[in-house]
């Protein structure tokens, strides 16, 4: 099968690959009907994850087919369309019972700190991910969803990860009717965010950006108020002056590692490695929001340490609610709301790439070319 | 403070899952207490373990499942195998896992020789994309790169 293969830094092509197997007996093999690039499989792809490792496949965005199920599987038959949460979850250890989906410990055996995710280097559990053409699902009765008849497969992808992600950012933010809210990266989740924010009662929402053309779509899609930092002396005075000197309710870090905006934070964190990738974002976020705020963190970090500003958090008494998104958790309720139009994730799509063409995609998604804000990668086994 | 959308009845859905219980102090967490009891739930099947899987030493095992896309292997593998014997949060665990990333990259390179394929660089760095949307912003990465390689091999031959 065709499957999208790392090779190194900035490097990504396809090959032919090894059909996957069951190896449990949750299994199921998804035959790929629709899959993304996200913006946290940059940090992957610019080499920022430690023990990403060559000849991984990435992708922990996809829906597809069911075509080969474990002897254990109930829920799922042959020929349902599922829609796979980027998390694995096993749906018995004490973090999913909690519903804390993003924090399965059963999952990834690499790590604690994080949960297994789809094509997310060893660090998130080791699996290949579903950029490619068939992939392995495990705990099948805990994860995938059937997507309704009705449902669109580029609304159902979109709800793998960004619509959640971006809802929970906003619900992280404990959003209260009439709260000023500034999101930092007007990437898919960054919009989302925005977009969110509105449902839970927002009286004002802000987003920074340094692409215009983003700010542009955020502005259009989320009904933000855009700003672009660059045209800003500095974006946390900013927010101070147009929040009447107090800052913002919540603040929203939707950047994460490879944050630009500032010199020593690009130089240590994004080129010298020296610490988990670029904390800017995250730097604005907690400095811009006011003093018993919360900022709310969806923006993907490398797990070494970063020079966050730790004393600021403590001393301002600011509550930071952050997590992968427990994807499982909040679907029955977004499908509702992409059922009724409230939410309408296919409009973030702009551009639909064939899966063989996953270097340029790569290429166009990471260097922001051609007004790009979430590309789709289809499978040649999808488009006949 | 400034509101620039005081009406809001054109943001379709605005306020439907306002919630005032939805405050970061108010505990969000549905506890169960399972976790008092320790790593005690009814675990689901063991996938065979039939390939070397790498396991946080903050686990006393390997997870019920678990990818088995790259398993550890030459100079790379090597090098990953000690840094799983530091915990999570040490930098003696994460540092040598990058470094073992770049050295897994020239592998990745020896191994495409030796079944005879010469990787394409250029394409798998998608850079037909780059050409096709942003040709000025190349010939400006290429000059970089060939200014920097001519003053490195200027410099190497003067030390000569």
């Amino acid at each position: 099968m065709l499957a999208m293969n790392y090779r190194g830094p900035q490097r990504v092509r396809i090959d032919n690959m090894p059909m996957p197997e069951i190896l449990h007996p949750e299994d199921v093999i998804v035959r790929v009907l629709r899959t993304c690039i996200c913006g946290s499989d940059l940090h992957l792809y610019n080499g920022n994850v430690p023990d990403t490792r060559v000849g991984m496949t990435f992708g922990h965005e996809f829906v597809g087919e069911v075509v080969e199920m474990g002897s254990d599987v109930q829920k799922l038959k042959v020929g349902n369309r599922v829609l796979v949460p980027f998390n694995i979850a096993c749906g018995k250890c004490a973090f999913c019972k909690q519903e804390l989906y993003g924090n399965c410990h059963e999952a990834n055996p690499q790590a604690t700190a994080v949960g297994g995710i789809f094509g997310y280097s060893h660090t998130a559990g080791g699996y290949h991910g579903g950029q490619a053409e068939y992939v392995r699902v495990p705990y099948a009765d805990v994860g995938p969803t059937i997507i309704p008849d009705e449902m669109d497969l580029d609304d159902a992808v979109m709800l793998t990860d960004v619509v959640p992600t971006g809802y929970q950012a906003a619900e992280m933010g404990g959003i209260q009717e009439g709260d000023t809210v500034v999101v930092f990266g007007a990437g898919p989740i960054g919009i989302m965010a925005a977009k969110c924010a509105w449902l839970f009662g927002a009286g004002r929402v802000i987003v920074i950006d340094r692409e215009d053309y983003r700010l542009e779509f955020a502005k259009n899609y989320s009904n933000a108020e855009v700003y672009n930092f660059e045209s800003l002396e500095d974006p946390v005075v900013f927010i101070k002056r147009t929040t009447d000197s107090l800052g913002a309710d919540v603040c929203i870090d939707a950047v994460g590692a490879e944050a630009a905006g500032s010199a020593m934070q690009t130089i240590t964190g994004r080129k010298l490695l020296l610490q988990a990738g670029s904390a800017t974002g995250l730097h604005w976020a907690i400095n811009s929001v006011k003093k018993g705020g919360i900022v709310s963190i969806v923006g993907v970090y490398g797990p070494t340490g970063n020079l966050v500003p730790i004393g600021n958090v403590v001393n301002k008494g600011i509550t930071i609610r952050a997590n992968q998104a427990s994807v499982k958790r909040l679907l029955p309720k977004l499908i509702k709301h992409v059922q009724n139009g409230v939410i309408n994730p296919k409009a973030m799509i702009t551009h639909r790439i064939p899966l063989e063409e996953v270097s340029d995609a790569y290429r166009i998604f990471s260097d922001k070319l051609d007004n790009c804000i979430k590309p789709v990668l289809i499978p040649p086994s999808a488009r006949s | 403070m400034k509101k620039t959308a005081e009406d809001y009845k054109h943001i379709k859905g605005w306020g439907i899952d306002a919630d005032p219980k939805n405050d970061p102090t108010y505990p969000i967490k549905k506890r169960t207490d399972d976790e008092h009891d320790g790593y005690s739930w009814d675990r689901p099947a063991q996938q065979p373990i039939d390939i070397e899987v790498l396991h946080s030493n903050e686990r006393p095992n390997v997870t019920a499942v678990f990818g088995t896309s790259v398993p550890p292997s030459g100079l790379s593998g090597m090098i990953r195998r000690q840094a799983f014997k530091y915990g999570e949060g040490s930098f003696a665990h994460w540092i040598p896992l990058m470094l073992a990333d770049r050295v897994n990259v020239v592998e990745g390179i020896v191994d495409d020789l030796m079944h005879a394929k010469v990787p394409n660089i250029f394409a798998e760095q998608g850079m037909k994309a780059e050409w096709k949307h942003n040709p000025m912003g190349l010939l400006q990465k290429f000059a970089i790169g060939t200014a920097i390689a001519t003053a490195a091999v200027v410099l190497l031959a003067r030390r000569k």
